[in-house]
């Protein structure tokens, strides 16, 4: 069958071949009552490729609740919290400082330590040594803003994740993983058919995607440790929008196999497929409350694509959005305390955010053509897809909508991102 | 990046943008104002009357651009799937010509414009499909000789952003397998 042949021709796997996509971050907005932190070039990193510090300050400065001081002229340079006086920080304006050093151990690993210091209570908040191998230097910075990060606003860090997206290139697709910055990026599957919906099982091992590369969406889960991939769902039909239940063991899906588009929930292994929706209308775009107990889904049951509440163990169904005539692609915050979603308003299409108990709605983006939102694990970003130039670009964007970051690659197109979890 | 990867790069871009493909001349730029019932371009063949259905002697009539059989684009509004009337005569004239034609199995493909969420115009690309499918059976085609398959918006005709992009890319084509 020409059919079958011709799609083991199209896909390849490149485990080892980086991405040409890099993405560059640029931040567009910064929140005004962001913490002043003055970070101090560490003692010894001048010997080794990468500036710990730059990617450290690069970090919290991209989070929009730190604010960059400069430590210059300061002399000499402390590297331990002995050798901080105070005054020096006070005076420029710093609520914090971080000190550190590099330097080689005889196993030829290296030592990284640093300490973050309240300037204002003149107290050490952290102090941590690392031995690490010089290719874990990048992962150490990121490591080390995480808890800077942490102490300084109260929650949890997201720099040490990595984000999943869709890169195209001419008339080529591949889904890339990437660490949170844009670096690293790696290729996990090239197709000459278009890959949307990437989704990373909440255990991080796993990425559920769809591919038309048999000429009709069929959802895929691939492993990121072995490149093994496995059709999950293949029926008559599409087979579309997997989304992860929190233990990862489930994906609910949108099969058209019964007639329209439906909501099911399979094992993640491509078994016991159950039927979730009963409707005569399109039901799609599962997404799991935090708790696994709920689905929220888009369904245009009620005349227009509005999204909708599915309690599991009921079965009851409530309409969440009623402003506007296209409501769709929700997805839950990780408190479980609301959703982002996309919504059209005069034409334009921008990424916003509900709150279950208020049921208040703020819209956080000024884009056109805003759309397939992810939300941090630490729900304070919301990464999305948007365009410049006719061109795809990833924007994210803090969840009080004050904070504004564009993440671009040259020459290329990119969409659908999925931010990952927090590493385990 | 390394300088020359990026070169690669957009030397690859530059490819694939030339690699585009044209505009397919005379598409109907879909019409806002409500039918009259007077045909546009794309049934404009229908005045063969009873014979489009059947194969002549003459030639394919799926190729002859006198046929309304060798139209086969349906245009939807946004973010609809209703099949509007002025398309009525060409769903027709395919249903007859499946219905004639033993052995003739075709593929209905459903297309959304760049709006909005990919995953709900997977579904609502499902729905056109399903819905010139639906019509081609109420005319008398066989439900085993169609089968439908969506594209959400993965695979615009035309490459734009604006709504004479849209218009034509908010579309089911119709394939007849192993002849187009």
């Amino acid at each position: 069958m020409p059919l079958l042949l011709r799609c083991l021709a199209l896909v390849c796997l490149l485990a080892t071949n980086a991405a040409l996509a890099q993405l560059t971050i640029e931040i567009v907005g910064g929140g005004a009552t962001a913490i002043p932190i003055a970070i101090v070039p560490f003692r010894g990193q001048e010997g080794y490729p990468l500036s710990l510090t730059s990617v450290i300050g690069a970090d919290l400065e991209r989070s929009g609740r730190l604010r960059l001081i400069d430590p210059g002229g300061v002399n000499p340079r402390p590297a331990r919290p002995e050798e901080v006086r105070f005054g020096d920080w006070t005076s420029r304006g710093a609520d914090a400082v971080v000190v550190g050093s590099v330097g080689p151990q005889a196993d030829g690993r290296v030592e990284v330590r640093f300490a973050l210091l309240d300037v204002i209570k003149q107290t050490q908040l952290a102090g941590f040594t690392y031995a690490v191998l010089p290719t874990q230097l990048r992962a150490t910075a990121h490591r080390i803003a995480d808890v800077i990060y942490e102490k300084l606003t109260g929650d949890v860090g997201v720099f040490s994740t990595r984000i999943a997206y869709i890169a195209k290139q001419g008339s080529r697709f591949q889904l890339d993983v990437a660490d949170a910055d844009g670096f690293n990026p790696q290729t996990v599957v090239t197709s000459n058919e278009p890959l949307l919906s990437p989704v990373w099982s909440p255990d991080g091992t796993r990425i559920a995607y769809v591919s038309l590369e048999n000429k009709k969406p069929v959802i895929y889960v691939q492993s990121l440790a072995t490149g093994g991939r496995q059709v999950i769902a293949n029926f008559r039909g599409s087979n579309s929008a997997p989304a992860w239940s929190p233990d990862s063991s489930k994906l609910a899906v949108t099969l058209s196999k019964d007639g329209g588009s439906q909501l099911y929930v399979i094992n993640a292994d491509g078994s016991g497929v159950q039927r979730l929706t009963n409707s005569a209308g399109i039901d799609t775009e599962a997404n799991f409350a935090p708790d696994g107990r709920s689905i929220l889904f888009t369904s245009d049951r009620g005349g227009s694509p509005q999204i909708y509440r599915l309690t599991l163990a009921s079965g009851a169904i409530e309409r969440m959005t009623y402003e506007g005539t296209y409501n769709v692609s929700p997805r839950h915050l990780p408190d479980g305390k609301g959703f982002v979603f996309v919504r059209r308003d005069g034409g334009v299409f921008n990424i916003a955010l509900e709150d279950f108990a208020t049921r208040q709605v703020q819209v956080l983006t000024q884009g056109t053509l805003d759309e397939s939102p992810s939300v941090a694990p630490n729900g304070k970003l919301v990464l999305y897809a948007s365009n410049t130039g006719g061109r795809g670009i990833l924007a994210a964007v803090s969840s009080d909508g004050r904070v504004k970051q564009r993440l671009t690659a040259a020459a290329i197109d990119v969409r659908e991102p999925a931010w990952g979890p927090l590493a385990k | 990046m390394n300088k020359s990867l990026f070169a690669a790069l957009l030397a690859l871009c530059v490819v694939a943008c030339q690699s585009t493909p044209p505009k397919e001349e005379g598409a109907p730029v879909e019409d806002r104002t409500p039918s009259t019932g007077t045909a546009g371009a794309t049934t404009s063949g229908t005045t063969s009357g009873g014979v489009a259905g059947t194969a002549t002697r003459g030639g394919n009539p799926l190729k002859d651009p006198g046929s309304v059989l060798s139209k086969r684009t349906v245009y939807f509004d946004f973010d609809s799937y209703v099949v509007k009337d002025e398309y009525k005569p060409l769903i027709e004239a395919h249903a007859r010509y499946l219905q004639a034609n033993r052995g003739t199995r075709m593929s209905v493909q459903g297309n959304a414009d760049e709006r909005g969420s990919r995953e709900y115009n997977i579904a609502l690309g499902r729905r056109r499909a399903d819905a010139v499918k639906k019509m081609m059976m109420l005319y008398g085609a066989g439900e085993v000789k169609i089968e439908t398959v969506s594209f959400g918006k993965e695979k615009p005709r035309v490459e734009g952003h604006d709504e004479g992009a849209w218009a034509q890319n908010r579309r089911d084509e119709i394939i007849y397998v192993g002849i187009d």
